[in-house]
């Protein structure tokens, strides 16, 4: 610090000249790796599908057409909207929706308990959220299914204390997926709450209560307006990859859980792919995401001022 | 009113093994702005939070104004605190920070909006009123803070080390201003610190307080020229520590020996009798240097160093029996005696300066 400090020049001012190369490595892999895909997929929507996978290239908007529009079988009828996709879609945003908010009613409370450990068991309850995540989401998603299954675990023990006669049909549906996306996702939701509420001064709590806040206003009014951008990071977390999620949908859900991230893997995978089409589907998806953090951004720079 | 502002009977406090305060017992007077004042540790915030209403007591009793507290949660209790870091509602600017006691207590908000303006007047932050507090001073902020407290015109105002954030001069400034402020509203002020000057600038009674316990009460004259025991006479102001031996007793008039063979007079904290040990206590600034022998009682010592402190030097003198010894003098007075390192030297006590303080 000592040597930074007593020329009277900032990191920033002495790495001036030579920013752009230090720099060079991190916008090479962000280009390859983030930006070339992308603009690869948005290129990808507006070709031609090849039969057997793949791509011609030659422009078309038959992609986005198959998407929205219903020409009927042999594309002479006049257009009408195509509602299957559009009801995957939406299927997928209730989804990843319920999930966002399952995640945050347990999410919120579990990282409150943490946050107000001794800071010696912080460090173990965190480990504790985190562990599951050593394992393979897919392994994990197929737990959930034995789990969840007809004459699994969770059914013997409802039935064994008398709940139900019958096994509770869980598996095969949106419930399933439901719970299957909050178990892939809480501590997405955890992390981000726990890292906010750790930097909560809790005299805050105390001088509410003070000025004769009852406790319940105190968390209405006092904790959760300052820790909210933690809470909309974990909320952001959640329910971005819970829209595209595939694996919860694919394993735990059946035909009427079907949801966009399979609809797009679909599309890639094997001989009956359609890559123009997946790529168009990965592009809406990726828009209603940025219109997403539009809206987080813009509240943001509201809190900002 | 006749009851006290605040009662405090047997008050114990634990913290699992630890006992923070032990069998506090003592009253505040109506309007009275009385200090807590000990060193970290003592126990003076964990009493102040115990009033406040943020921990729970493990034994005894909290009476505000003749009515029993201390089972009450904070939000039931017509007292507010002002916190030693402010803990400002960072999404709340000026108005709403004042205002919220009184939202609270459902005030109407054409009341409220008075209220606030005329307590944003009060601490001369007018034009501050639809700021958030990361846009303020450290100072600006304290006066929020006091404005937010006051606001719902408690019986009882609660200040946990409301000045130690701020810089000297801007503490020496909120120190007038805090008492005027407590002169001029009527409120019982309760005030934590660890600041010496601070309470002895402020307080109408001081609690010296260490180890969880209260070890002195009294007006701040009290505390400095009469402090019951070793602890108090060394943390309020400094003094010199000398141990002796009683020789003989004259009620309150004590003869002691110190270490060296001297003999001084000094009066005593409480009975003493001949044979008994404890401390002689003397303020730096009881004590006279001259070159010659004075006519009157002196200890013979050597010089050992001087340092020079504007309006005062301090000098450090050995007496017989390796006993040191801290004299300040003003200088307006002592410019005409030639004073040497390492010379001889005779050290004249004020009249009545020595307290003997059984050990």
């Amino acid at each position: 610090m000592a040597a930074g400090t007593g020329s009277g020049r900032t990191i920033s001012s002495t790495f001036a000249p030579v920013r752009n190369y230090l720099l060079a490595p991190s916008w090479l892999v962000i280009g390859i790796f983030l930006l070339v895909p992308v603009l690869l997929m948005l290129v990808y929507s507006f070709l031609t599908k090849e039969f057997r996978g793949g791509v011609i290239w030659e422009f078309s908007l038959a992609a986005y057409d198959q998407f929205l529009f219903d020409r009927g079988l042999f594309g002479d009828d006049p257009p009408k909207i195509e509602w299957a996709y559009i009801t995957i879609f939406a299927r997928s945003i209730v989804q990843a929706t319920g999930a966002t908010i399952l995640c945050l009613l347990i999410g919120f409370p579990t990282a409150y308990y943490i946050a107000t450990r001794p800071t010696k068991t912080r460090a173990v309850w965190l480990f504790l959220v985190t562990i599951p995540y050593w394992v393979n989401l897919l392994i994990r998603t197929v737990s959930m299914k034995f789990l969840i299954r007809d004459n699994g675990p969770l059914n013997d023990a409802l039935m064994g204390i008398g709940l139900f006669d019958s096994p509770l049909q869980l598996i095969n549906t949106n419930t399933a997926v439901q719970l299957g996306l909050f178990y892939s996702y809480l501590p997405f939701m955890v992390l981000p709450i726990y890292a906010a509420l750790e930097r909560y001064n809790f005299a805050f709590s105390e001088a509410a209560s003070d000025l004769y806040a009852p406790k319940w206003t105190i968390l209405r009014w006092i904790l959760i307006p300052v820790v909210k951008p933690g809470i909309i990071a974990g909320c952001i977390l959640v329910f971005v990859p819970s829209l595209g999620a595939f694996l919860a949908p694919d394993l735990l859900g059946g035909a009427k859980t079907f949801m966009i991230g399979s609809l797009i893997e679909e599309q890639f995978k094997g001989n009956a792919g359609n890559w123009p089409f997946g790529a168009a589907a990965s592009m809406i998806l990726l828009s209603m995401v940025l219109v997403v953090l539009m809206f987080y951004a813009r509240a943001q720079a509201r809190d900002q001022v | 009113m006749t009851a006290p502002a605040v009662a405090l009977k047997n008050v114990r406090k634990d913290f699992g093994t630890f006992t923070a305060l032990r069998d506090v017992s003592f009253d505040i007077a109506d309007n009275e702005f009385f200090t807590l004042l000990g060193p970290s540790g003592c126990g003076k915030t964990t009493l102040l939070r115990m009033i406040a209403g943020f921990e729970e007591t493990t034994a005894g009793a909290i009476f505000l104004y003749g009515d029993e507290i201390e089972n009450l949660p904070p939000d039931k209790r017509p007292v507010n605190t002002v916190f030693q870091n402010y803990a400002l509602f960072p999404h709340m600017n000026v108005a709403d920070n004042i205002g919220f006691g009184l939202r609270m207590l459902r005030w109407s908000d054409a009341d409220i909006a008075a209220r606030v303006k005329q307590m944003v007047a009060m601490v001369k932050l007018d034009s501050f009123a639809h700021r958030m507090p990361s846009q303020l001073s450290g100072g600006q902020q304290q006066r929020v803070a006091l404005a937010r407290a006051m606001a719902p015109k408690p019986k009882v105002l609660l200040l946990d080390e409301p000045l130690s954030a701020l810089d000297l001069k801007l503490r020496q400034e909120m120190r007038a201003e805090l008492k005027e402020l407590q002169r001029d509203t009527g409120i019982t002020f309760i005030f934590v610190t660890h600041d010496q000057e601070e309470a002895l600038s402020m307080s109408d009674r001081i609690a010296v307080m260490s180890a969880g316990e209260v070890q002195q009460i009294g007006t701040p004259s009290e505390i400095y020229e009469f402090p019951a025991n070793r602890f108090v006479a060394d943390f309020i102001g400094e003094t010199n520590l000398l141990a002796a031996t009683v020789q003989s007793v004259d009620e309150h008039r004590i003869d002691c020996v110190l270490a060296g063979g001297e003999t001084i007079t000094a009066l005593a904290n409480q009975p003493a009798a001949p044979g008994q040990t404890g401390y002689i206590s003397i303020r730096p600034e009881q004590l006279t240097l001259t070159g010659s022998k004075p006519s009157g009682d002196s200890l013979p010592g050597t010089l050992d160093g001087a340092v020079y402190l504007g309006t005062d030097t301090q000098y450090t003198v050995t007496l017989a029996g390796d006993l040191r010894l801290t004299v300040r003098m003003q200088n307006s007075q002592t410019g005409a005696v030639p004073l040497q390192h390492g010379g001889p030297v005779h050290v004249s006590i004020a009249d009545h300066a020595a307290r003997f303080l059984v050990d």
